[in-house]
């Protein structure tokens, strides 16, 4: 691995959900989009990580109203 | 080699067994503000640790069932009485921190009233107001918030002014009040307007924590239910429509200056209690040996009647006083209301060696007039053989009946003699003690503190006493 | 026992405190304002808090707060605020919330005047909010009354986790009579379903809403289960010659005090006449008047209303006997003589 590691990363579960966007229109690195594929139990196309370059900056997590949906992520320090 | 830096706070229930279906989703609509603004409340319970001593105070509106989720003791109230809840279960614990989380119906239309008064007593209360311009959970209906021009269900053709007026700005009516300490609006329509209201949230905890009064953040939420967009559409329509009208600012902020406080704790031990509600522990001594009461006297129902201000009610408290000490059961029973604002007064009194039944005089066997509509107007109703006691002061006419005792006394003469006209009530009762016998003068002089609350004034009253009474013996002209 | 001449609406103020209540939430009417002014005096001098509402709705809801906070609670008023506190009565039904309501009728309807008058009794015994729901409704008729079944109340609420009334009229309520208050200070302990703003109440919900249509129903069968233990339990009668009684007449507040000595008044010209007072508005002494039916020929019922008691007697009576109703509305009271009339009638 050559990359640097991304300083934060995302976690999005999927159940908890409603597909509302926001997120993906918070995030400043535009790295959440909505899943085409999975359909989760409430029946709303989730929002998922793209799989890299979060930052960790949190701005997704305070624009998301389900309490348990968002979970963000920073690199640890002794890992930068 | 990731560490969690953001997630679901601990004053949320990590499932939400109330609920009904979905016990792991709120019942929130997809991005409704309400949401976020509970993650920002939980997030400053959590951080402020604040969470078990918390009672959040659920509104009727789409927050109805906030209590599902957070973790902290939970109180649903009537719409819009949130504050007035709020109210009552903060003042019996003061320790804890009590949020009024309410929608803009709820607090700004059916609880205008509750609000203003809370914020107006200052309560300690930190209250979250969601403003999002319509009724969410009725489906849509206008709220007081709605905007000019808005459609919502019951306003078809769009708010119009001239029949449904002005959206109402809370922030700016509750900061013209001089109790509150901190009111700020906030929106949620931009991470850096969700920063600050994240910010304003907990400041407006914090304030609660530390005795300081009444705080309350106005939150520009989103309804895109209610407005009919799109989530992401709805944060540019609080920007576009709501912001111009709705200025996000601090509107007052006190909380540096405003001083810490909470109710004293002290406690009151039982002797205490006695004590401050003015009950004697000790019971008076036995009444003295009653003096021997002519046949006519016994049993009294007595009428006693004037202008309000000449004593009338007063003469009345006295003698059921008196006549309880003596050992008799009394009543005491007043005309009320306007009558005693400036017109007539009269009360029913009855002293008795036996239970009272009805404690309205009806055939007096005693009767006062301290004037002449009062004697015109009382002495028809005495039973025959009372004793009718009028004061001749102010009474320039003779009485009719010729089957009733008469004891004409010049009582407001003999008090004015006296230095002061108002006396003439206690004058009339020493004349009524010394006729009658039905009480000790003793009890009488001992019992006048009862009802005479002007200390300096008990001994210019016994002395109006012994006048009454010796104007009855014959031993006082005037 | 310390006892005072006082006012039935200040001995309730002064019960409330011995029993052991924390707040007291009201707002002034004539003729219950006594008690909210007893109560400012009083209520702060002993660590206790008393709050003057903006409105009767409000101090209905504070006293929903402090209730769901599990202390002893009461506020007071007369009709048109009683009218205005049965949006929160129902909620404290709904919530099972204990709480003391004291109503001192005047007349009505509308603003009517501050005069006796005793028509609240639809709204206070019937309900008068919305739901399933029935509130213990005492009625005293004498100051020492107005202190022990103020101190019944706060007992019977926590008993049965719901609002009672203590209801009478201007006149009970404005008249001064001798009281003989108890020693004993009352220190209840806090209902431990009560949100006492800790960590081991944190658990604790209190609300009245059940979306679903089976918990709502379970929810009203538990509370009808609750009334019909209190309709078995808890009727309080007080009667007035009435062993040998041909004629029974029927009524309370201050037409009880009037009738006794009307009932005395008819004994003396021969008339076998007895008086029953039902001292426990609900639950109504329905047994008992049915009891006396057996005998009594005829029964009157007085009331200063139009005739809104009588509704539950003749219920209780189910045709058996005639009940007759004679009434006075607007604050005339009717005298013992004008009652004795009354019953020479029947
Ligand atoms: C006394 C009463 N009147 C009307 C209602 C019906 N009702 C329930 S919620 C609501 C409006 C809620 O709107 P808002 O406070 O703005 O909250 P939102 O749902 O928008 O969050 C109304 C009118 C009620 N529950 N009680
Ligand atoms: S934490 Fe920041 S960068 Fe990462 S996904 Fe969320 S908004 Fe985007
Ligand atoms: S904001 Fe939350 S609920 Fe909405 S799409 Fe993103 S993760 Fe899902
Ligand atoms: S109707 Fe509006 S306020 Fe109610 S839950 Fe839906 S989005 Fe939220």
């Amino acid at each position: 691995m050559t990359d640097k590691l991304d300083r934060g990363r995302l976690e999005i579960s999927v159940d908890e959900c409603k597909g509302c966007g926001l997120c993906i229109v918070a995030c400043p690195v535009q790295v959440i989009e909505f899943s085409k594929t999975v359909i989760n139990k409430q029946g709303y196309h989730p929002a998922q990580y793209k799989g890299s370059g979060c930052t960790g900056c949190g701005t997704c997590f305070y624009a998301c109203p389900e309490p348990g949906a968002v979970t963000v992520y920073r690199l640890a320090k002794q890992a930068q | 080699m990731y560490e969690k830096y953001l997630e679901k706070s601990a004053s949320f229930y990590p499932e939400y067994p109330r609920k009904s279906g979905n016990q792991s989703v709120t019942h929130y609509c997809p991005g409704c503000g309400h949401g976020i603004a509970h993650k920002y409340i939980a997030e400053a319970l959590d951080d402020l640790k604040l969470t078990e001593r918390t009672v959040l105070i659920s509104p009727v509106g789409c927050s109805v069932f906030a209590y599902y989720y957070f973790d902290v003791g939970n109180l649903q109230a009537a719409h819009g009485r949130a504050p007035a809840v709020a109210t009552g279960i903060k003042r019996i614990n003061p320790h804890s921190i009590v949020i009024s989380y309410q929608g803009d119906g709820d607090l700004a239309a059916i609880g205008g009233d509750e609000i203003i008064h809370a914020a107006n007593r200052g309560e300690r209360l930190t209250v979250f107001f969601v403003n999002n311009a319509i009724y969410g959970m009725t489906g849509g209906q206008m709220a007081p918030t709605t905007l000019v021009g808005q459609q919502t269900t019951t306003s078809p053709r769009g708010r119009n002014i001239h029949n449904e007026g002005y959206p109402i700005r809370m922030c700016e009516l509750i900061s013209a009040l001089e109790a509150p300490v901190y009111v700020e609006r906030v929106s949620l329509h931009s991470p850096g307007a969700r920063a600050k209201a994240r910010k304003a949230i907990r400041k407006a905890l914090e304030n609660q924590v530390q005795g300081k009064g009444f705080s309350f953040v106005e939150i520009l939420a989103q309804c895109p239910t209610g407005w009919k967009v799109s989530a992401p559409d709805s944060l540019k329509w609080i920007e576009e429509k709501m912001l111009p009208y709705y200025p996000v600012q601090v509107f007052r902020d006190k909380s540096a200056e405003a001083e810490g406080w909470a109710p004293p704790d002290v406690a009151y031990s039982d002797a205490d209690v006695l004590q401050l509600i003015e009950l004697p522990l000790e019971d008076e001594a036995a009444p003295a040996a009653r003096p021997k009461v002519p046949e006519q006297y016994r049993n009294p129902r007595i009428k006693i009647a004037g202008f309000g201000g000449q004593g009338v009610l007063l003469l009345g408290v006295a003698m059921a006083q008196l006549g309880m000490m003596e050992g008799y059961n009394v009543s005491w029973l007043p005309s009320y209301g306007p009558e005693m604002r400036g017109g007539t007064a009269h009360c029913h009194v009855n002293i008795s060696d036996t239970p009272i039944g009805s404690p309205l005089v009806s055939a007096s066997t005693v009767c006062v007039a301290f004037n002449k509509p009062s004697l015109e107007k009382f002495e028809k109703e005495m039973a025959r053989g009372g004793l009718l006691i009028y004061n001749t002061s102010m009474i320039d006419i003779q009485p009719t009946r010729k089957d009733v005792e008469w004891l004409p006394i010049p009582a407001s003469e003999i008090a004015s003699q006296m230095g002061n006209i108002r006396f003439a009530n206690m004058v009339v009762l020493g004349a009524f003690i010394q006729k009658t016998g039905l009480i000790n003068m003793e009890t009488a002089i001992k019992g006048l503190p009862a009802f005479i609350k002007a200390k300096k004034l008990i001994a210019e009253n016994v002395k109006a006493l012994e006048n009454g009474a010796a104007f009855v013996r014959g031993e006082l002209k005037i | 026992m310390p006892r005072e001449l006082i006012k039935g609406n200040e001995a309730v103020v002064k019960a409330a405190i011995l029993a052991g209540c924390q707040a007291y939430f009201g707002y002034p009417i004539t003729p219950a304002s006594e008690i909210a002014e007893a109560a400012a005096k009083y209520f702060p001098l002993v660590g206790r808090t008393f709050i003057q509402a903006e409105s009767e709705i409000a101090s209905i809801q504070m006293v929903y707060g402090a209730a769901g906070g599990g202390v002893r609670v009461m506020t007071a008023s007369s009709g048109p605020g009683i009218s205005l506190k049965q949006e929160g009565i129902s909620y404290c039904a709904g919530a099972e919330l204990p709480c003391v309501i004291a109503d001192i009728m005047r007349g009505g309807p509308g603003l009517g005047n501050i005069a006796p008058e005793q028509s609240d009794y639809h709204q206070v015994v019937k309900g008068g909010g919305h739901g399933n729901y029935r509130c213990i409704v005492l009625a005293p008729n004498s100051a020492q009354e107005m202190c022990d079944l103020t101190i019944k109340a706060f007992d019977l609420a926590d008993q049965y986790r719901t609002p009672v009334y203590v209801v009478t009229d201007g006149y009970i309520g404005q008249m001064m009579e001798q009281v003989n208050f108890p020693t004993a200070v009352q220190h209840p302990k806090r209902h431990d379903w009560g949100v006492h703003g800790d960590d081991a109440t944190r658990k604790n919900l209190i609300n009245s809403i059940y979306l679903d249509p089976d918990e709502l129903e379970e929810h009203n069968r538990k509370l009808q289960k609750k009334y019909a233990e209190i309709e078995r339990k808890e009727v309080l009668v007080d009667e007035y010659r009435t062993r040998d009684a041909e004629l029974l007449v029927i009524g309370y507040g201050i037409i009880s005090r009037i009738l006794r000595t009307t009932v005395d008044l008819a004994r003396e010209q021969g008339i076998k006449v007895g008086l029953l007072r039902p001292v426990t508005l609900w639950p109504f002494p329905a047994k008992r008047i049915q009891k006396l039916c057996e005998r009594v020929q005829a029964i009157q019922v007085v009331e200063l209303s139009n005739g809104q008691m009588v509704e539950d007697v003749r219920l209780a009576v189910e045709g058996r006997k005639p009940v007759k109703f004679y009434g006075r509305m607007g604050g005339s009271v009717p005298s013992a003589q004008e009652l004795l009339g009354v019953i020479r009638k029947l």
